[in-house]
């Protein structure tokens, strides 16, 4: 399968080994992964501050240079649902609607494209720790990603899975609403970072990094041994 | 530029998330109703499809609203009801002004019912020199404290036994206790009387059925039997959109109001009232008013996009549900309805200019519209607010920055090099970093600033392509 | 133009737009069909009358009512006076019906007949509200009465204890069943208080933290007894 990776513009600047661990999974699969270098961003963050026809200008762009791809992974559930959820609402009465519609069904968050799509949940990978897992809101419930990432955790040999209370709490990171209401975010953000330190793990997993960057930050600031790690940098622990 | 709405929310919300004692109290005290609420939801054969059944019902009831009303009146003007259709909160007061004057009321006792604060009902009626009871307990506290409602189901949750019994210490006179019980004991001591004295109760109603002109009230505490019941007069308060087609949704809707509400299959009391006291009926009130009340919720349902906030039953269960909710508490919005469907509401009730900033606090996690018995796009309306408010003023910062961000994400190569940059000053960032002049201080006054990496992602895949 | 004229122009002016359907953006692959009933999504009932007295128990217990299966009359009344002795009671509230009006002269107390129209204060003064009902609900734990059925609106609410005696026939599957029995029994011409009761009055205003009795009654009691031959 030639499958076709869209990096977010934060994991291409701020994370890229959660890209660099998708191209190692998907190759050691068997596959050929393509990168388109002139798609950044998903306009998400414009479509959240209301500017629609400024997340259209971005969008459009997406749905034009992604609509020969023959099915696009994305490892951030928030990513995800902005094309496979909110690109539906974006371009109602756009005449691109139709393209973004057919972009949308072939267009996956990471997690649920192994499992669902290839039917993959053992890659070999090894990570001796005690981990915990956190549920980015949009991939949880956009997408209803929940089972997936489990799936794969549970045939990482010598890994263990903790799960924390509140897991669907979110962790207050929301994109700009981080810095418009740094007062809120940091206190959801304690929440969730307070739930996963319970749980006495040794790493923090999600399937979104931005959630991870903010919780991260948090935990950094705190000088708090846990350490936040994406899915994929497990997964490709082979 | 922020409206002193919006400057109050900050503060309080500043104040308020970072009172851990609130945080914590608020947390536990939402612990058993999930356990409850989860528990009897899994009780449904299925809860999914009974949303969505709820929804639909909601929808023919909203979307054929005046055939509804008309109907209900109908039924309910045959049976001797009086009905008073209020376009505004001024046209609902001074209905129930006159009333009371003109029945030489003295003590009006009130059940719970958010439609009354909404119009500043009590207010009104204390100015006019009437003694105005509220008989629920959590709107009692609440009242003696002279403070809003912190939630629209639970308006004293936000406080602890202690300071409940200081407060009825101090207003009552009564001796200090740590047990609930006695507390609520000193509460129905102090009700009987007024029960008994009423000239006037006031209820509001959570759903009004128009197949037989009835109201429906849901309640735990019996206070809204006693205030519809022993009063010569009952004034019944509810908007417009609190219309249901059919006897039989009730159903329904009684016992998912209940679930995610209080987690309760049902509430201890669900009464249906059409009328006043009928010629072979041994009590009840002489007279029964039903004031109908508009105030701009006809605007909401011109606003077909977001029609559907009409739907909306009172539970609170988007409120329990929401994080933003939790660590901000109920009174910091400042507005009648509190949460996500507070958010979504009060633009339209108040205008959107001063309010948009409710739907900003909010990192769009859906779980509001998950949980949501009647299937409100709620987190989708705060999306539909935030565009709105965006097309208001055009020159504004958020445009622009957003303008600029398409710009950049739109023209990869000065992105890259706009990124390099970046990570070139970040060191002389880190310098700077959580002081007064830094341009990152929101982000950095409670967080480190991620590491800009060394290589980035499409560095990798040129020099792979080598 | 009256307020009604206006308020229903207003509706019909903003009901020419069109609004989606319900599930229009979340996943509906849930489709209620048309005709279904709430009975559908509801929670199960037990098919047989066993099978809901024992339904009905169980959420009376859960609920802190108090249920007794008795085998007629006469335990209805032994019951009683036992609870007169435990709670002391002085004076009791009821309504003139059968049931009542054969026990009621037994037990030896004062009685205030809601049907004498009685003041609030009168029935206030009672210890305990003895009623009848239109149904008890097997699905929920709940009793189904009217002001023309039970006494008026005060008596079951007013009293500190609510009594109900009920027969085995009342007992109703669940909430649907409960609705489809008003309309046929009142048809058009309804009690104007009709009220579902579900265990004794509470209150969970103080750190939501259960507490029982808080405007309605504290205790709550139900007789169940088989069918007059």
């Amino acid at each position: 399968m030639k499958i076709t990776l869209f990096i977010p513009c934060f994991i291409d600047e701020l994370a890229p080994s959660v890209g660099i661990s998708m191209v190692r999974i998907f190759e050691k699969l068997g596959h050929t992964v393509r990168f388109d270098e002139s798609v950044v961003c998903c306009g998400q963050p414009a479509f959240n501050t209301g500017c629609w026809k400024e997340a259209r200008d971005v969008a459009v762009r997406v749905v034009d240079r992604l609509k020969n791809a023959e099915v696009i992974v994305i490892p951030s559930g928030s990513c995800g649902a902005m094309i496979r959820a909110f690109y539906q609402e974006l371009f109602e009465g756009h005449p691109k609607q139709a393209a973004a519609l057919m972009l949308a069904q072939k267009t996956f968050e990471f997690s649920e494209f192994l499992v669902d799509c290839l039917g993959v949940t053992d890659l070999g990978s090894r990570f001796p720790a005690k981990v915990t897992f956190h549920d980015g809101c949009h991939g949880l419930r956009e997408l209803r990603v929940k089972q997936q990432p489990r799936e794969l955790l549970k045939h990482v040999r010598e890994l263990t899975l903790v799960e924390m209370e509140d897991q669907t709490t979110c962790c207050g990171f929301g994109g700009a609403f981080a810095v418009k209401f740094p007062m809120i975010s940091t206190a959801m953000g304690e929440v969730k970072c307070g739930s996963a330190l319970q749980t006495d793990a040794d790493f923090l997993v999600s399937n979104d990094s931005s959630c991870l960057l903010h919780l991260q930050g948090l935990l950094s600031r705190k000088k708090e041994k846990l350490k936040t790690i994406h899915l994929a940098e497990i997964l490709a622990s082979f | 530029m922020s409206s002193s709405f919006e400057n109050e929310f900050r503060a309080s919300a500043t104040k308020l998330t970072a009172d851990l004692r609130h945080r914590a109290l608020i947390r536990t005290s939402l612990k058993g109703y999930e356990k409850n609420r989860d528990e009897k939801r899994a009780g449904f054969q299925s809860w999914e499809l009974a949303r969505q059944a709820a929804a639909e019902a909601k929808w023919e009831a909203v979307n054929h609203l005046d055939k509804y009303l008309l109907e209900f009146v109908d039924n309910l003007n045959k049976r001797g009801s009086k009905v008073f259709w209020a376009s505004t909160a001024e046209d609902a007061r001074n209905y129930i002004l006159n009333l009371a004057r003109e029945k030489k009321a003295r003590t009006i006792v009130k059940s719970k019912t958010m439609t009354s604060e909404e119009i500043h009902l009590n207010a009104a009626l204390a100015g006019a020199g009437y003694e105005v009871v509220e008989s629920d307990l959590g709107e009692y506290i609440v009242q003696l404290r002279g403070e809003a409602p912190y939630h629209l189901v639970f308006p004293a949750m936000h406080l602890t036994r202690k300071e409940i019994s200081y407060l009825f210490h101090e207003k009552l006179g009564t001796p200090e206790t740590n047990n609930p019980e006695e507390l609520t004991m000193i509460a129905r001591r102090q009700m009987r009387m007024k029960y008994c004295q009423a000239d006037l109760g006031i209820s509001g109603a959570n759903f009004a059925v128009a197949e037989t002109g009835m109201i429906s009230i849901t309640e735990n505490e019996g206070n809204a039997r006693l205030t519809t019941s022993l009063p010569k007069i009952h004034v019944a308060l509810l908007g417009i959109e609190k219309v249901l087609p059919k006897l039989s949704d009730l159903a329904l809707f009684l016992p998912m109001l209940a679930i995610a509400g209080t987690g309760q299959q049902l509430t201890c009391y669900n009464s249906l009232m059409g009328g006043p006291r009928q010629p072979d009926e041994v009590d009840g009130p002489e007279e029964f008013h039903v004031v109908l009340l508009d105030n701009r919720r006809t605007q909401i349902l011109a606003d077909a996009e977001q029609r559907d906030a009409l739907h909306c039953i009172r539970c609170g269960a988007c409120l329990n549900v929401c994080p933003i909710f939790r660590n901000v508490g109920g009174q910091t919005y400042g507005t009648t309805y509190q949460g996500p469907i507070g958010s979504v509401i009060t633009p339209h009730l108040r205008g959107l200019e001063d309010w948009k900033h409710l739907s900003s606090a909010s990192s769009l996690c859906g779980a509001c519209s998950e949980i949501c018995p009647v299937k409100i796009e709620l987190h989708h309306h705060l999306l539909h607010n935030r565009r709105n408010a965006a097309k208001l003023d055009v020159g504004r910062l958020d445009r622009i920055a957003s303008g600029a961000f398409a710009f950049l994400v739109n023209h990869p190569k000065i992105f890259a090099m706009a990124a390099r940059l970046a990570r070139f000053l970040q060191p002389v960032h880190r310098t700077v970093s959580g002081s007064k002049i830094d341009p990152l201080l929101a982000w950095t006054r409670s967080r480190e600033v991620p590491v800009i990496a060394k290589k980035s992602f499409r560095q990798y895949w040129k020099s792979r392509q080598k | 133009m009256s307020q009604r004229e206006e308020i229903i122009g207003r509706i019909k002016e903003a009901l020419r737009f069109k609004a989606h359907r319900p599930g229009h953006v979340q996943a509906s692959s849930y489709g209620a069909r048309t005709g279904a009933t709430p009975r559908e999504w509801l929670p199960l009932v037990p098919g047989d009358h066993e099978g809901q007295v024992e339904a009905f128990a169980r959420n009376c217990r859960e609920l802190r009512t108090r249920f007794f299966r008795v085998g007629g009359l006469s335990d209805v009344k032994d019951n009683l006076l036992e609870l007169k002795n435990a709670e002391d009671w002085k004076l009791i509230a009821s309504h003139h019906a059968p049931m009542p009006d054969a026990i009621l002269p037994s037990i030896g107390l004062p009685v205030v007949f809601t049907d004498n129209r009685p003041t609030t204060q009168e029935i206030e003064r009672a210890d305990v509200g003895i009623t009848l009902c239109d149904a008890l609900v097997a699905q929920t734990g709940s009793i189904l009465l009217t002001a023309r059925s039970a006494g008026g609106r005060a008596l079951s609410v007013l009293p500190p204890h609510h009594v109900v005696i009920a027969r085995e026939s009342q007992l109703l599957p669940d909430l649907p069943a409960a609705f489809e029995l008003l309309q046929k029994t009142y048809g058009n011409d309804y009690p104007s208080l009709i009220t579902f009761i579900t265990g004794p009055s509470r209150t969970g205003d103080i750190e939501r933290i259960l507490v029982l009795g808080a405007h309605g009654p504290r205790s709550l009691t139900v007789f169940l007894l088989p069918d007059e031959k």
